[in-house]
């Protein structure tokens, strides 16, 4: 059963840092928006919650490419994780989630559930 | 069947080397071990002795533990000397009994030799060589200001560098016409007296004590057989050794004419049952004041116990390498050319102050000894050539001469055969090196344990290193020096490039000298070297994607994801008033407050967004950003200097102040820090710092590429008595040097160790401008102060900078869930649910 998803308006294009990351508040919690512009797409979105510590802080992580990969590594302990699929790079056990984002105009929008309870997201 | 008794007389590092040969050997469970020392501690390293001077505990030196005896079942007897052997019973006694043996072990080592000179009893009057020895030459020098070295070779120089270390004005007189008259010739001898003198160590040669009196100025004055005297207010003798065999010679065994207990090739004495080893027992006719022959001559017996027939010291390589005041000098060898037939070459620069000769065999076919003095980095080379008997090549001087005049490059390890010795403290040879990298050891660090290659003296570290690097690479272990996988360079390169070819962003650096679109290895790495050139603001445009999270935010994130902030508090002294901002600001907005170890406040617990305010208000008060946060200078701690303290003789607040001010912003490899204390008390902990400076009564003592932390590193003496301006002068090459060429990430400490030539290439760079490079060094310090600004003041004077500081940027209120509060000792700390 897929749940209900709409395209939030998170941000707009001001608010985005070319090759790095902002966070954005989102019902589904907060989220990631990475910004590189020599990609194609490039516009990333992940969970802005670093699995390892439990912070919210992934969006201010350095971004980068290894192995051709788009990644951003963790500002706590350094993991890396794929922008497009979520995995960490050094423990396949372990990947954030991750959200379809698209540019609309000026404004950049995720996909995100749409949630049952309102109060969850307070 | 009951054990037998094996008793060791002496603890020293002989002494301990036996028993850790004999413990992992069968035999060791044949016998019950006692081992009886007349000091209180347990075994110590003698040969870093003066380390003790510089920091050093007896815990550092110690060579084992008293668990470790215990978990081999030694019983050891510290604070118990051996006073009486007989034979008949075999039998020792102590003060406390008498005790049994069936094996008897005499490491004893042995005693300073003191001059039968009228006056030597003085209480200001001292050896050299035990701990104590060492704590009562400290105390003496408290209240002194000069002394004197009886004695010019290796230990008495050695007691000469400690002396100065104490802040005395030191003295070395030697009876002979030059110094290290053993090691060297008289054109090495004078070399090295005009290097130690540059350093401040006065020299007195040909001159023979004939009474100690009470002095007129100091404590003590030394009559001269030239009718001269010195006054000074302690004496250290280090006129040689003599054999410790008291308990030989009252129990009848055989000894030399000039002392030492006589042994055979298996270590053995004139009584089959008692056995001597290291500096107490002589070997044909010799005594070695070694280590490396104790060692050898410990493993020999240890097999000779093992019933090994084959077992045998064959006498030892006496050859030397050391720094002694930091000057390198090296004796290899029949240093004199006493072999019939031998042939001198060599090579004396005064100009840069390098002396070598090397003594070829009369067929100009084998080395067979050096000398070196001002530079050692021909050393190991010639050490190979010489002990494993390599062909020398046809013009041999190319060995010893400069590279711009033709020198040959130094022997790779290829070209030593698996026999070649390279430690010879514990006895490793190449082989045994490949032998461990074949069994899995994979770097230098997991080899070192295994062979225990240069843990003895570690004059071989060099030579290890490259030999290791060497075998991995043909074992295809690959020894990249590349950045990362973006950039085929290293930091010193990418500087390099980036100085020369004008590059002022990463975009242009990795488009033009690289691949991909860069790491978080990387990025921060150009960053820092961006900003140690240009000095452009971490936050502009181009540059915010290459900081790591604390220098975007210039603050430090913590494990919650908040940030703590220490304001720059330059050499630790703050006014009440900005004391008491700082205590508003914290309370206002519930910020956790603990003292740092370099004299400044953190404050921790601040969201993003609350960061521009909290700076707001600490810019007003007059704080600017402390660089915590950043690979740059920290702190300059200081004590409080000669303005209050007593004993003070210099400004160290100010000058500390000073330093602080000039180098605060500066972008480097990692993070620099710097301390100075006003005399030699050293309450500042400098010698631990990057960067210490201690007060002199003439000015300012530098030492460099100290460390504390996780890899401790005392800093090196590199200049003394330095004016303001000097000091400055010459901490600006320093640091510019380091910053040009360091790696990524490297401490200066160990960008020192890994300086080819180490403190004194640094030297020559910096204090006499071997490369010509120190106007520009000194350019370039200056247009990096010129631009300085408060990173901070900048960012919340622009509002394009503080967007960057909002938590979600399209929540204001929005607090993170996930920072969660509990309060303990009176203050906030968080609590973080694992996720």
């Amino acid at each position: 059963m897929k749940a209900r998803t709409y395209w939030d308006a998170v941000c707009t294009v001001g608010d985005l840092v070319p090759e790095s990351g902002i966070a954005v508040w989102t019902e589904d919690g907060p989220v990631a928006v990475f910004y590189l512009p020599h990609r194609l797409p490039a516009l990333f979105a992940i969970s802005h919650t670093d699995p390892f510590s439990g912070a919210n802080v992934l969006a201010r992580g350095l971004t980068g490419d290894l192995k051709g990969q788009p990644v951003v590594a963790s500002p706590l302990y350094k993991q890396h994780f794929n922008l497009v699929t979520g995995q960490c790079l050094e423990d396949e056990a372990v990947s954030v989630k991750t959200y379809p984002v698209l540019l609309d105009g000026d404004e950049i929008r995720l996909e995100v559930a749409v949630n049952q309870s309102e109060t969850e997201a307070a | 069947m009951s054990k037998k008794t094996l008793i060791v007389v002496g603890n020293g590092m002989v002494g301990h080397h036996f028993l850790e040969q004999l413990v992992a050997s069968p035999a060791a469970a044949e016998y019950d071990i006692l081992v009886f020392g007349e000091e209180k501690q347990l075994a110590y390293d003698r040969v870093h002795l003066s380390e003790y001077f510089a920091g050093s505990t007896h815990t550092d030196l110690a060579m084992g533990t008293s668990d470790w005896y215990t978990e081999q079942g030694i019983q050891l007897l510290l604070n118990e000397p051996v006073t009486g052997l007989d034979r008949d019973q075999r039998t020792v006694t102590t003060p406390k009994g008498d005790y049994n043996y069936d094996e008897l072990v005499l490491a004893t080592g042995s005693y300073p030799f003191v001059p039968p000179i009228e006056g030597r009893e003085h209480p200001h009057c001292f050896v050299y060589r035990t701990l104590e020895d060492l704590d009562a030459i400290r105390a003496s020098a408290q209240a002194g200001k000069s002394g004197v070295v009886v004695g010019g070779g290796l230990l008495g120089l050695e007691a000469a560098n400690a002396l100065k270390s104490l802040g005395l004005q030191a003295h070395v007189v030697e009876f002979a016409p030059r110094l290290m008259p053993v090691q060297l010739d008289t054109d090495g001898g004078a070399l090295l007296r005009h290097k130690i003198e540059e350093l401040g160590v006065q020299v007195h040669t040909e001159k023979a004590t004939t009474a100690i009196v009470a002095g007129e100025e100091a404590r003590l004055r030394m009559n001269f057989n030239d009718d001269s005297h010195l006054e000074t207010d302690l004496i250290v003798f280090s006129a040689g050794i003599r054999p410790q065999d008291a308990l030989a010679r009252s129990s009848g065994l055989e000894v030399g004419e000039r002392g030492g207990i006589v042994v055979n090739d298996q270590c053995t004495t004139s009584d089959p049952h008692i056995h001597a080893i290291g500096e107490c027992a002589l070997w044909d006719q010799r005594i070695f004041g070694l280590v490396a022959p104790g060692y050898t001559m410990a493993r020999t017996l240890a097999s000779v116990l093992n019933g090994d027939q084959d077992a045998a010291f064959t006498g030892a390589d006496m050859s030397t390498k050391l720094k002694l005041l930091g000057v390198d000098v090296g004796s290899i060898g029949d240093a004199h050319g006493q072999t019939p037939g031998a042939r001198n070459i060599r090579f004396n620069d005064e100009q840069v102050g390098h002396y070598r000769r090397m003594v070829v065999s009369e067929d100009g076919k084998k080395l067979l000894g050096a000398i070196l003095v001002g530079d050692n980095s021909h050393y190991d080379t010639l050490l190979q050539y010489a002990l494993n008997g390599i062909a020398l090549p046809d013009n041999p001087e190319t060995l010893i001469l400069p590279e711009s005049q033709g020198g040959a490059p130094a022997l790779g390890p290829d070209a030593l055969p698996e026999t070649a010795s390279i430690c010879s403290c514990h006895n490793v040879t190449k082989g045994d090196i490949c032998g461990a990298i074949d069994a899995g050891c994979g770097d230098l660090g997991s080899v070192k344990s295994e062979t225990k290659a240069s843990t003895g003296c570690g004059g071989c570290t060099a030579l290890l290193k490259n030999v290791v690097d060497s075998e991995l690479e043909k074992r295809g272990v690959e020894v990249s020096k590349d950045l990362c996988e973006h950039f085929p360079y290293s930091r010193q390169e990418l500087f390099h490039l980036v100085k020369v070819n004008g590059i002022r962003t990463f975009a242009t650096l990795i488009r033009q000298h690289g691949r991909g679109h860069g790491c978080d290895i990387c990025k921060p790495a150009v960053g820092s070297i961006l900003a140690s050139c240009w000095n452009e603001h971490i936050l502009a445009t181009d540059h915010v994607p290459l900081q790591d999270t604390n220098d975007t935010f210039m603050a430090n994130m913590q494990k919650n994801g908040t940030y703590s902030i220490v304001p720059r508090i330059p050499g630790g002294e703050i006014t009440p008033d900005k004391l008491i901002v700082l205590g508003e600001v914290a309370k206002q907005y519930n910020l956790y407050t603990k003292i740092t170890g370099g004299q400044r406040v953190d404050l921790f617990g601040a969201t993003l967004s609350e960061l521009p305010e909290i700076w707001e208000k600490l810019i007003a008060a007059g704080f600017e950003t402390g660089h915590a946060y950043g690979k740059s200078l920290r702190t300059v701690k200081s004590c409080v200097g000669s303005t209050w303290c007593r004993y003070g003789v210099q400004d160290s607040v100010g000058m500390a102040i000073r330093l602080e001010d000039r180098y605060k912003g500066l972008r480097a490899p990692h993070k620099v820090k710097m301390a100075v204390s006003g005399c030699t008390r050293e309450c500042a902990e400098a010698q631990s710092k990057d960067f210490g400076v201690i007060a002199t009564e003439n000015g300012w003592n530098l030492y460099v590429c100290g460390n504390g932390g996780m890899r401790p590193r005392h800093a090196d003496l590199f200049a003394t008595d330095l004016s303001d301006e000097e000091l400055i002068r010459t901490i600006d090459r320093v640091v510019m040097l380091y910053v040009r060429t360091a790696d990524r990430l490297q401490r200066t400490s160990v960008w020192m160790e890994n300086l080819e030539g180490g403190l004194e290439y640094l030297k020559q760079v910096v204090l006499e401008d071997s490369l010509g490079i120190c106007a520009e060094l000194e350019e370039h310090m200056d247009g990096i102060v010129g631009t300085y600004q408060c990173e901070w003041k900048t960012a919340v004077e622009d509002p394009e900078k503080r967007k960057r500081f909002r938590e979600f940027v399209n929540a204001p209120a929005q607090k993170d869930p996930v920072q969660q509060w509990t309060t303990e000792r009176d203050q906030r700390r968080p609590v973080l649910e694992s996720a």
